[in-house]
């Protein structure tokens, strides 16, 4: 049973790993982020369920808080985000890049 | 106690006015001339009282003045006192030295007027002075080293005083260099000295008492390297050629520094090694040797020369050869009081040269000042009095003390030096007289005046007076048995002197065959140089006129190779090797970087994936540890 659970967990890593590499819209990949976040609790409630020990579900509670936190940061940011530049597209945010040295 | 602080009053007073002095040049830009001069005349003045009261206590009561400051080096058994010693020899340098530095102090008051850069050559002056006094009083040879590295240093920056002529600033430099030659010997010995006996201290008298646990090979060694340094400072062959080029600097300077003191500090060092070279008898008429040739040398130089201070500075290396000629052959004392005389005379030759110099708006070639009798009537006197003094005219002072050399020479049986002298003292009276004819017996050339009234021409005029009277009675102090002296300073010194015996009628043949040979010479330079333009038919050609191609030799030999070899460094090895492989490794460093900064895009994404990259990586690894530990 665990299995099944951790290769659930380790398909939606992978699915939000990919999305936070390619997609180049801030949004999505603030999606992606999230569902990072959320193959690790799953995986994490999954062993602590398999140990008999509630570690694991209070750590991923608090997760869970703290990614509802972030959200709203995330939300304020992207709307700063668009207003200096108009776009959500990521590949526009990169002034710390090589290309903006002097 | 209060003796001690005499001494320290002695020595910090000029220190003191030349910090003084140069505080107000750096810091203000208006002060008053007078306050200079003030603050260099109190310097200079309080110490020349302090040192002839302390030489009279030497002379009369054999006082022993000894002040420790402090300790500079205290390393397990070895300790490097500071202490100041005026025993007999120091306080006789003093006794000519500090009445010497005043008189040119006061000399330079008027000579250096109205300067713009009065306040800076009254610092180095003061601080020649207080250099001076550390190298006479010094109690060890180290001690010693610093005084003469520091004279060397104030003489440097005094003969590039007018930098903004960049011929000054090579004499300077040539004169440094030169210089360090010499002082490379003197380390050389002092680092010997102490690799032998210095476990035992290294103070003069301990370095003394231990002499004779170094075997003679290396003592001569030692005596050698040291005489090397004294070669330097005082100008003989092979390392003469700065002085005449020294003459670069304000005319006090030559009077001060490259005639009077400075450059009789070999002879100094010398006769303060006494012990020393009375145990190497070989090194020592080695001595006697550079000194004959060296006098011989340069007096024969002299009389081709025609500006006014480089015959002074030739007639100096023929003096100070003579010097060295006498402690040479062990007359210690003879030496010394030859430098002690020659201090007055050349210092009122110098300061006469200066004289005319300032009157005659720094013309300096006797072919240019002819005839001048009139214009400078008081300067005339006193160098026809300082003429006849290093001609050795009796009874002026440098015929006691040139004849007590000659004497000596002729009673050590060594008849080649006796000639060498005996001609250089011809040549020294045909020089001087040469110049002497051709500025005041000749058909007048110019008007000029050197105004009395002015304050200016006063203070140089009185320093002169006054050691014209000591060039005419500064011999009373030394009279040989002969004229009913008793030689009171060879006694007070009480030096390691070899004793000759030599019968009065010799003595008196010696010296009137002497002099009736100089007069001769002085009538054949009337003859030849005075009330005819002889002087401006000789010709630029021939060895004498060229300074033996000493200059052009050292040029050739040392200059020139040291210059391409230096060229060679700077063009093939800096610009093209290493130059070349530092700019290389830069080019590829910045190639490097440019691709390094390609992956640093600002772009988040490829953070992430760089990141997933290296976890990745980071999973293998791991995962084939744990393989292989399984």
């Amino acid at each position: 049973m665990l299995k099944a659970y951790m290769i659930l967990s380790i398909i939606l890593f992978s699915i939000g790993m990919v999305g936070l590499i390619s997609r180049r819209n801030i949004i999505v990949i603030y999606m992606s982020i999230e569902l990072l976040l959320n193959a690790v609790n799953l995986s994490l409630i999954a062993i602590s369920g398999d140990l008999g020990d509630s570690s694991g579900h209070v750590m991923s509670l608090i997760i869970i808080a703290i990614a509802a936190a972030e959200a709203a940061l995330f939300m304020s940011l992207f709307v700063v985000l668009f207003r200096k530049k108009g776009s959500l597209d990521a590949n526009i945010f990169d002034i710390l890049g090589s290309k903006h040295e002097s | 106690m209060s003796h001690s602080i005499l001494l320290n009053i002695l020595l910090l007073s000029p220190l003191t006015s030349a910090f003084l002095i140069f505080l107000l040049t750096i810091s203000t830009r208006y002060t008053k001339q007078t306050l200079y001069t003030f603050l260099a005349l109190s310097g200079s003045g309080s110490s020349a009282v302090i040192a002839l009261y302390i030489s009279y206590m030497s002379y009369f009561e054999h006082k022993l003045f000894v002040s420790h400051l402090f300790t500079w080096l205290n390393i397990s058994d070895f300790t490097i006192e500071v202490t100041l010693k005026a025993d007999a020899l120091g306080s006789f340098m003093l006794l000519f030295v500090a009445p010497v530095g005043f008189l040119i102090h006061i000399y330079a008051t008027g000579y250096m007027h109205k300067d713009k850069s009065y306040g800076r050559f009254f610092t180095y002056f003061n601080l020649f002075i207080f250099f001076m006094f550390l190298l006479v009083l010094a109690d060890n040879p180290i001690l010693m080293f610093i005084g003469w590295e520091g004279v060397g240093l104030i003489s440097y920056l005094l003969i590039g005083f007018y930098f903004d002529d960049i011929k000054n600033t090579y004499a300077g430099n040539k004169a440094f260099i030169v210089n360090r030659v010499g002082d490379f010997g003197f380390l050389s010995a002092l680092m010997l000295l102490f690799i032998e006996i210095g476990s035992g201290g290294f103070s003069y008298h301990a370095i003394f008492s231990n002499l004779s646990s170094i075997e003679s090979p290396m003592l001569s060694l030692i005596a050698l390297l040291l005489f090397v340094g004294a070669m330097g400072k005082s100008a003989q062959l092979p390392l003469f050629v700065w002085l005449p080029d020294a003459m670069a600097g304000p005319t006090p300077v030559s009077a001060l520094i490259h005639a009077a003191t400075m450059v009789t500090a070999g002879i100094y060092m010398v006769a303060r090694f006494a012990p020393l070279y009375t145990l190497t008898g070989d090194v020592s008429l080695l001595i006697a040797y550079v000194g004959a040739f060296s006098a011989l040398f340069a007096a024969i130089v002299a009389t081709r020369q025609y500006d006014i201070k480089k015959i002074l500075a030739y007639s100096t290396i023929s003096q100070l050869g003579f010097m060295f000629m006498a402690l040479g052959v062990g007359a210690y004392s003879t030496a010394l009081f030859h430098m002690f005389t020659h201090a007055f005379f050349k210092g009122l030759l110098f300061m006469g040269a200066g004289a005319i110099i300032v009157a005659f708006h720094h013309k300096q070639d006797i072919r240019e000042l002819r005839g001048i009798r009139k214009s400078v009537p008081t300067v005339f006197i006193m160098m026809l009095i300082g003429s006849l003094t290093i001609s050795a005219i009796p009874p002026l002072s440098a015929f006691v003390s040139k004849d007590a050399i000659m004497n000596v020479l002729y009673a050590s049986h060594h008849l080649d030096l006796f000639l060498m002298a005996l001609l250089s003292s011809l040549f020294t009276a045909l020089y001087m007289f040469r110049m002497l004819f051709v500025l005041f017996f000749s058909e007048t050339t110019h008007e000029a005046t050197l105004e009395p009234s002015r304050n200016s021409v006063k203070s140089m005029i009185y320093p002169m007076a006054i050691l014209t009277l000591l060039s005419i009675f500064a011999g009373m102090l030394n009279l040989p048995e002969i004229f009913g002296g008793n030689l009171h300073i060879s006694y007070w010194l009480d030096l390691a002197d070899r004793h000759f015996v030599l019968s009065h009628t010799n003595e008196i043949v010696l010296m009137s065959g002497n002099t009736l040979l100089i007069l001769s010479v002085i009538f054949y330079a009337y003859k030849r140089y005075a009330y005819n333009d002889t002087i401006l038919k000789e010709s630029n050609t021939g060895f004498v006129a060229n300074k033996f191609y000493i200059d052009a030799l050292y040029n050739m030999i040392i200059v020139k190779p040291l210059y391409l070899l230096s060229v060679f460094f700077d063009r093939k090895i800096s610009h093209e090797l290493i130059d070349n492989t530092i700019d290389l490794m830069a080019f590829n460093y910045r190639k490097l970087g440019k691709f390094f900064s390609i992956l640093e895009n600002g772009n988040v994404r490829f953070y992430a994936l760089y990141m997933l990259i290296g976890l990745v990586l980071g999973f293998i690894y791991l995962f084939l540890l744990l393989k292989a530990m399984l």
